[in-house]
Parts: structure tokens; sequence; C-alpha cells
């Protein structure tokens, strides 16, 4: 057994554990601790992602306890990439968070600790109560860090946050004793092979399980009716924050990939692919109500959280054809705009202490302190994130655009990702010439009425802020070199997703497998 | 048993719902946690309602109750009490940051 599977849960835990026992020590501790344990996550999920790409499927049973009896922890390729996307982000906005974020407030490496212990156990679980636990302890953790800081805006959209993630746990335990009553089992490999057994007057309550976890879900994945929590949480919190919750939503996206291929798939005989009806729409309605609320919202760190939406709707739109090259376009899209949102939430922030009057609103300032260096960064950033060649948006955009082009609904995928490209470019072009170029003189008297000049008491940004963004800025020109190795890695990727039986087998073995196919599924 | 238990789980869930479409932040916090009852009462009985019979395993006995949704639920109780004090102590701190117990921190207090 690889025992190297469980340390990007245990080594957060511990560490976790390590800086509360030292809550009163100097900050440097807890900034030495949490670098290095960061650090030593992205390593270890750097070599789990190597293994899962030219390995089998690894399990890890905890206490020996066999499936489907045990709890176990599986590493397939999606997983190690989710893992080892977080922990890299993670580790980049803990360089950006130590110079001066996680000073506001005593807990601030605990929680991020605990962040990460709950994100990783949520992509790394096989086990849909286990999900539950890692969901818990992740947005016990995301409470925490939401409200770090302070302050009325904050407390307010944390509290929206809070209680609407305290009903989303209630429904999740609802359908999850529903599938649970009447499958006998929580493992979700042993839970697919049981689905293909069900008996057909069983039919209506598994698919009303499903369909409720699919609430959930969307819940934590933004989709349309549920993600009114997200703008205001996602815009007022502190920036390392809101990009290290970039990948937060990603988690429902990753759920929904895995479960409703996993476990109602095709062979999954009365509910095989109840979702399939309900993804595509949502998604593409989501991608709208998203990019409306790209260009309507007047303060930068908003339109920003309203990219988070246009993405998630983007992927699942692009993941609701079900079908594996469209998945393979989706995991090429998914670190790029995991990375890119995050770097444009600490571009943003930078800009925010420099425009001491108006903040991160798209009003008119004095121009920014270094406005050449931040300029260029942003620039870099939106020409990202609204997909223009050369960099990342672009490839990934396409490659999803092609992998989509065989299915019904192509038509409007096509326009509405589009559109929702064009609305990104509008509504960022606008912002960044109101942040650096429609800037306020001096005074409009007098002998300086044309001199423009920033604020006198300005935070100035040195190389250590900057580094972070510039290596989230980076990969994205990496990720279109490695473009072909990419977009293969998508494609096996998506042949372990859409062939569940890999998984199952993995888990619980052949005979499984076999039971599987005895009952009609491929 | 099981129409009284049905009954007892719908009063709660409507209760709960009633109590967390309210505008000011305590009756919601009560809300949430008889919702969080009643789902905990819903996740025992997935094992099906059963009297008079052991959970634990023994050589003399033919039948059993399912132990496992037990488990499940000494979890969820503990996960859900968690978040309630968590939910109250950051309702009180709002309270005090915005000076109201609005859930939108509205001044007028109309609920």
């Amino acid at each position: 057994m690889n025992h190297l599977i469980v340390a990007p849960l245990l080594l957060p835990l511990l560490m976790g554990a390590i800086i509360v026992i030292g809550v009163n020590r100097s900050i440097t501790l807890h900034r030495t601790l949490g670098l290095i344990s960061s650090a030593l996550i992205t390593l270890i999920t750097a070599v789990l992602l190597y293994q899962a790409i030219n390995g089998p499927i690894q399990m890890y049973v905890l206490g020996d306890w066999n499936p489907p009896f045990g709890i176990i922890m599986v590493l397939d390729r999606l997983s190690a990439m989710m893992i080892f996307i977080t922990s890299l982000l993670a580790f980049l906005c803990l360089l950006y968070a130590i110079k001066g974020t996680d000073e506001q407030g005593k807990n601030f490496h605990a929680l991020f600790q605990f962040q990460l212990l709950g994100i990783n156990g949520a992509f790394l679980t096989g086990d849909i109560f286990n999900l539950f636990v890692f969901f818990e302890v992740m947005l016990l953790s995301s409470y925490g860090l939401v409200l770090h800081g302070g302050g009325a805006r904050r407390t307010k959209a944390g509290m929206h946050y809070v209680m609407l993630n305290l009903v989303g746990s209630s429904i999740f335990l609802v359908g999850v004793g529903v599938l649970y009553g009447l499958l006998g089992s929580l493992n979700m490999a042993d839970m697919a092979v049981r689905l293909a057994h069900a008996p057909a007057e069983n039919a209506a309550l598994l698919q009303a399980g499903g369909l409720i976890l699919f609430g959930v879900f969307a819940l934590k994945a933004a989709l349309l009716p549920l993600y009114f929590w997200l703008p205001n949480a996602y815009g007022f919190t502190s920036a390392p924050v809101a990009a290290l919750f970039a990948v937060m939503t990603k988690v429902g996206v990753y759920v929904i990939l895995r479960v409703y291929t996993l476990i109602f798939g095709d062979h999954a005989g009365v509910a095989a692919n109840v979702l399939a009806p309900w993804l595509l729409p949502i998604a593409l309605v989501t991608l709208v109500a998203g990019s409306i609320g790209v260009v309507a919202s007047r303060d930068l760190r908003r339109t920003i959280a309203y990219m988070v939406v246009v993405s998630v709707g983007t992927l699942l739109a692009v993941i609701g054809t079900f079908t594996a090259d469209a998945i393979a376009a989706a995991i090429v899209y998914l670190p790029h705009t995991t990375f890119m949102t995050a770097a444009m939430f600490l571009i943003a922030d930078m800009l925010r202490q420099q425009r001491l009057d108006s903040g991160s609103e798209l009003t008119p300032d004095r121009p920014v302190g270094q406005e050449r260096v931040l300029g260029l960064l942003f620039l870099g950033a939106a020409v990202a994130i609204a997909g223009l060649p050369p960099l990342s948006g672009f490839t990934a955009k396409l490659m999803m655009l092609m992998g989509v082009q065989s299915h019904a609904a192509a038509p409007w995928i096509w326009s509405l990702i589009l559109l929702g490209g064009l609305v990104g470019l509008i509504a960022l072009g606008r912002a960044g010439s109101v942040i650096f170029w429609k800037t306020v003189p001096l005074d409009d008297t007098g002998l300086e009425a044309f001199s423009k000049k920033p604020h006198a008491n300005i935070p100035r940004f040195g190389s250590a802020c900057l580094v972070p963004v510039l290596m989230l800025l980076a990969i994205s020109p990496l990720l279109v070199l490695f473009g072909g190795p990419l977009s293969d890695f998508g494609y096996a990727v998506a042949a372990q997703v859409s062939q569940p039986v890999h998984y199952i087998e993995a888990v619980l073995g052949s005979d499984a497998v076999a039971a599987l196919l005895s009952a009609g599924g491929r | 048993m099981e129409l009284l238990f049905s009954t007892c789980l719908g009063v709660m869930i409507s209760c709960g719902v009633y109590l967390m479409l309210r505008g000011r932040t305590f009756p919601v916090i009560l809300g949430l946690t008889l919702l969080g009852y009643a789902v905990n009462m819903f996740l025992f009985v997935s094992g099906r309602l059963q009297t008079n019979l052991p959970a634990v395993i023994a050589p003399d006995r033919l039948q059993y109750t399912d132990p496992l949704p037990q488990a499940l639920v000494l979890t969820a109780i503990v996960i859900g009490f968690a978040m309630v004090a968590f939910v109250v102590v950051l309702a009180l701190r709002a309270s005090g940051e915005l000076g109201s117990d609005h859930v939108d921190g509205r001044k007028e207090n109309k609920s």
C-alpha cells in the first residue's frame, strides 16, 4: 500500500494542530510551519500526480478494513490532478498572504492548513459519507477564513455563506440517507455495483436521492439558483483567501463529475444518467447569469467573483455533454481558470491598496503607485481570463469548443461560451481603462491641474508580493507550451472517468466488475 | 410506528423551514437546529425501524438492526453541534458589528 496517498491529508492536519498549540508564539513560527507544510504537500502531490499519470488507480485502505466496509482513499488521474492544483495554488497564496494578510488574526495559518486538509480529503475520498465529513472540514475552515480580518461587509457576506452551507449539509445528509437506505452501502464503487442491480420499484427514490445530492453539489459549485452567496463572499474576503477559494467551487465540479459518472453513469440501471437532462441547461443559464453579473458589477473584486461563476458554468456546460472528448477539454480548462482567477484576485488586491479613495470600486481615482508593473500584470491576467491568444485561455476554450461540436446542443454551447468570453473581455477592458487611464488629477485648479500623481502614503509592493502573482501568471504560458502533453493527460483522465469499471475494479476487484457487467452495464 | 415517525419528521422539517425563512438571526438558527434534528432522525431510520433488536452481532441472535446509521448519526450530530455553536457566535458578532440582528444587517428590523 502506497502510504504517500494519505500524506496530503495527514501533513496539513498535523501542522494545523501544531500551529494551534503554538497560537501565541510569534507569527514567524506560524509562517515557517505553514510554508514548510504547503511546500511539502506540493512536492508530495507532484509525485502522486506523476505516479497516477503513469500507473494504475491506487487505493489507500485506512485501518486495513477492506472495501466496501472501511473508509478508503482513491488516487486516480482526476483526483491526483485536483490535489496537485490545490496544493500549488495554496502554496502561492500563502506566499502572498505572509506579506501582511495573515497578521489580521491569530489563527490564519492553522485555518489555512485545515482548509487544505478538507479540500484534499474531498478530492481523495472514495466514500460518500466521508465526502460529507471532508466537506464539513473544508467548510468550517472556510467560514473562519472568509471572516478573517473582520469588518461589517465580510461578516454579513460570511453569515449568508455559513447559513446556506448549513442547509446544504442537512440536505446532503438527506440524500446520503435515501441512497444508503436503498443500497445499503456508502462506498462509491460499491454503490455503483449495487445501483446496477437495484429493483425498478425503487427507481423514483434512487433518482430523487441522486438529484438531492446534485442540489448540494450545485450549491458548492455555485450553479444558477444557488450562486448568490458567491459574489459577496469572494468579493469581500481577503485576497489570498479569495484566491484559494478559486479552487473551492472546483470541488463542486469535481464531485459532480465523479458521482454522476461513477455512481449514476450508463451502468446505473434504473437511475442511469439521472443528471444528463439537467446539467447542461442549468450550466448554460449559470453562464449567462454570471456574464450579466460580470458586466453589471461596479467593483473589480466582485467582477472577478462573477467570473468564477462564469467559469463554473463553462466547465459544467462542457462536462454536461458527458462525452470523453468534452471531459478531456474541461480537464485542460480547469487548471487554467483556477490559477488565472486566483492571480486576478491578488492583482485586484494590490490595486485596491494603492487606490485609497475608491478601493476596488470601478470609479476614477488617482493613478495607482506602480502603474507599469501592476498594469502589465493586470493585462496578462485579463488576456488569459478573457481567452485571447497567445495565453492558455484561448487554447483551452478552443479545445472545449471542439470537444462539444458533435453534441446536439453545440450551437448553444458555442454561442454562450463565446458570448461569455466577449462579455468578460468588455468588463476587464472597462475595468482596466477606469483604473489605469481614467485617473483624477491632483486638484482642478491652479498649477497642478493636469499633474496626475498617486496618493502619497500608499504601500508599495516589492518582489515578495509580485513573485507569487508572477508565478501564477507564468502557469498560463506554460499550459500553452506544454499543451500537447496536457491535452494527452486530459484524454487519459477522461478515459478513466468515462470508464468507471476501471475505478470499480481497482477498489473492489474483478468480481465486482463481473457483477456490474452481469446487470447489463458496459 | 412508521406513521408516527414520519409525521414527527414532517412537522419538524416544516417548522424548521418556516423558522429559517424569518428575517432575524435567532429564529433562523433555531430553524437550522430543528432541520438538523430532523435530518439526523431521518438518517437514523435509513437502516429501517426495528423494535428491540441489538445492533451488536452475537452468535445466538438471528436478527439485528443496522449499526451503521447509528454511527453515521453520531458523526452528523457532532458536526451539526459544532456548526450550530459556530453560527451562534457568528450571529452574536454580526449583531455587534452590523448593529442589528437582521440577517441582511438592516437597521429598521422589520421582519
